[in-house]
């Protein structure tokens, strides 16, 4: 919204002027959700869990758009062969991981 | 185009429903509470008897009745809801997202005293709480101002420079309960009157071009996601500006319903009675002000200069009006049905010397708290403040500015 100077610039309602995919939330995640594919079983329970729709399906695997993911860690607690792990963002400092 | 209308026997919130039924609502959410539970009784009738086509929403609280609203609104349906003291309260947090998000929501508050104790009966307290919460207000005298006034919220509420949610205040009991002749308009005159709601429409930087601001499903906008210290203070001002346009609106509207109706209700903003010649003026809102008006016709049939000011829109509060009205007056007594602990004076009163503090020929305002918790105001009782009020004209100090009338001392 920035730019406007006067409030007949701005809208009348208070919508959006960007479209949610253009304001990346990724940035807010401290810890990553990391998909073991040897593991993984494609239930795709965590696609209909993901809170962010950040889980993806290209028709043969599940992949994570860490782009919009803020890291909650949904996905690995529902998923029922425990095929995500979720890793500490920025070199880690759990275990050194 | 005069239309008469036939007469019906209504309470108030019969009326109130009436009038909904009439209005093309598209989304009614209420959940039921004394006394106002008979609009929501009749309006679920209606819908059972398929005399509305109306989505009636039922829901288990207060909350979720205007978050439902809300989000109704937001789809760009036309909405209703009703409430009373504890709902109104449990509503608070979604007052100010009606508001905020500029939706045209019509809700008719049946006034009743907020606990603790649990008090069923009405005083103002409820509604006068939520004054700043962006929303019209308007208190009605009687049930047939309740109906024409819920007609009228509809045309002002959606109007594209108001986009503001208006409150109909009715006392509990004494207008819901109450019977009355009311004069309705045919279903046609009214549903034309108000016709269908228009969403206005607002520039989406990202599609390049004007859209209706609604969430139809088709269009990707969201509303108030999130403005922060660089832009929620301009979206707060837009509301402040569009009460203050919605004072022309509300004088519009009252003047096109009366030249279809036959009734107006003074500007639109007040009535009064007696204010010329008057030396003391009683300020009052809502069922009250036709004891009131009676005492001061009795008194001004004896000779005594007294009159009457009867307010009917709280929010825009009508201070111009106000201060035109009262400038040769000596003595003015504001009666409140509600109080504010630790405040100097309860919030009408606060209101209007506010207003007439800048008024040249400055008149003497006193305070006058009456009818919490439903306790009666009798004719007795408004006279002595009519006497108490001429003594002060005639240069007595008023004993206290801030009295509460009919309580043990
Ligand atoms: S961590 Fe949360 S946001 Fe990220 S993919 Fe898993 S469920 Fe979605
Ligand atoms: S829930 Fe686990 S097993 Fe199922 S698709 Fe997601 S990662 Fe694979």
């Amino acid at each position: 919204m920035s730019g406007s100077e006067f409030i007949r610039e701005l809208p009348q309602v208070p919508t959006t002027v960007k479209l949610s995919t253009e304001l990346k939330t990724g940035s807010w995640r401290s810890y990553r959700p990391v998909i073991d594919h040897n593991r993984c079983v494609k239930c795709l329970i965590c696609w209909v869990y993901c809170p962010e729709l950040s889980i993806r399906w290209d028709g043969s695997s599940v992949s994570i758009d860490y782009d919009f993911c803020k890291g909650c860690g949904i996905c690995a607690h529902e998923c029922p062969v425990k095929a995500v792990t979720m890793v500490p963002e920025g070199g880690g400092y759990e275990g050194g991981r | 185009m005069r239309v008469v209308g036939e007469v019906r026997a209504l309470n108030g919130d019969e009326a109130v429903a009436y009038a909904v039924r009439q209005c093309n609502v598209d989304v009614i959410s209420a959940y039921p509470i004394t006394p106002q539970t008979i609009i929501v009784e009749r309006l679920s009738e209606y819908v059972a008897n398929g005399e509305i086509h109306t989505e009636y929403v039922n829901v288990e609280s207060e909350h979720s009745a205007l978050s439902t609203c809300i989000g109704a609104a937001a789809a760009g349906a036309r909405a209703f809801t009703a409430t009373s003291s504890q709902g109104l309260a449990l509503m608070w947090e979604l007052l100010y997202v009606a508001s905020g998000l500029r939706l045209p929501i019509v809700m008719a508050v049946v006034n009743r005293a907020l606990s603790a104790p649990i008090n069923i009966h009405c005083d103002h307290s409820d509604s006068i709480g939520t004054r700043d919460s962006g929303w019209i207000q308007f208190y009605v005298e009687n049930s047939q101002e309740a109906y024409d006034t819920v007609i009228q919220a509809f045309k002002i509420a959606e109007h594209p420079d108001v986009q503001l949610p208006v409150m109909i205040n009715l006392d509990g009991f004494y207008l819901s309960h109450t019977l009355e002749n009311v004069r309705v308009l045919p279903d046609d005159v009214v549903s034309g009157f108000v016709g269908f709601r228009k969403p206005v429409k607002v520039w989406v930087p990202y599609l390049g071009r004007e859209v209706p601001a609604v969430l139809d499903g088709y269009t990707p906008i969201s509303l108030g996601i999130i403005a922060l210290s660089d832009y929620y203070y301009e979206f707060k001002m837009m509301v402040i500006k569009a009460m203050e346009k919605a004072r022309e609106v509300i004088k519009e509207v009252n003047k096109e319903f009366s030249e279809l109706s036959g009734r107006a209700y003074g500007d639109g903003f007040l009535t009064h009675y007696g204010v010329d010649d008057a030396e003391a003026v009683l300020i009052v809102m809502g069922s009250a002000a036709g004891t009131v008006r009676y005492v001061a016709r009795e008194l001004r049939r004896k000779g005594l200069r007294v009159g009457v000011i009867r307010l009917r829109t709280f929010r825009p509060f009508p201070y111009e009006e106000l201060t035109k009205l009262l400038k040769d007056v000596k003595a003015v007594g504001v009666m409140d049905r509600a109080t504010s602990p630790g405040a100097y004076g309860a919030p009408l009163f606060n209101e209007v010397r506010t207003a007439l503090y800048d008024c040249e020929c400055r008149p003497v305002i006193v305070n006058y708290v009456y009818g919490i918790g439903g306790r009666d105001l009798s004719p007795h009782t408004v006279k002595e403040l009519y006497s108490d009020l001429l003594e002060i004209a005639k240069g007595k100090k008023p004993s206290s500015i801030v009295r509460y009338v009919g309580v043990r001392s």
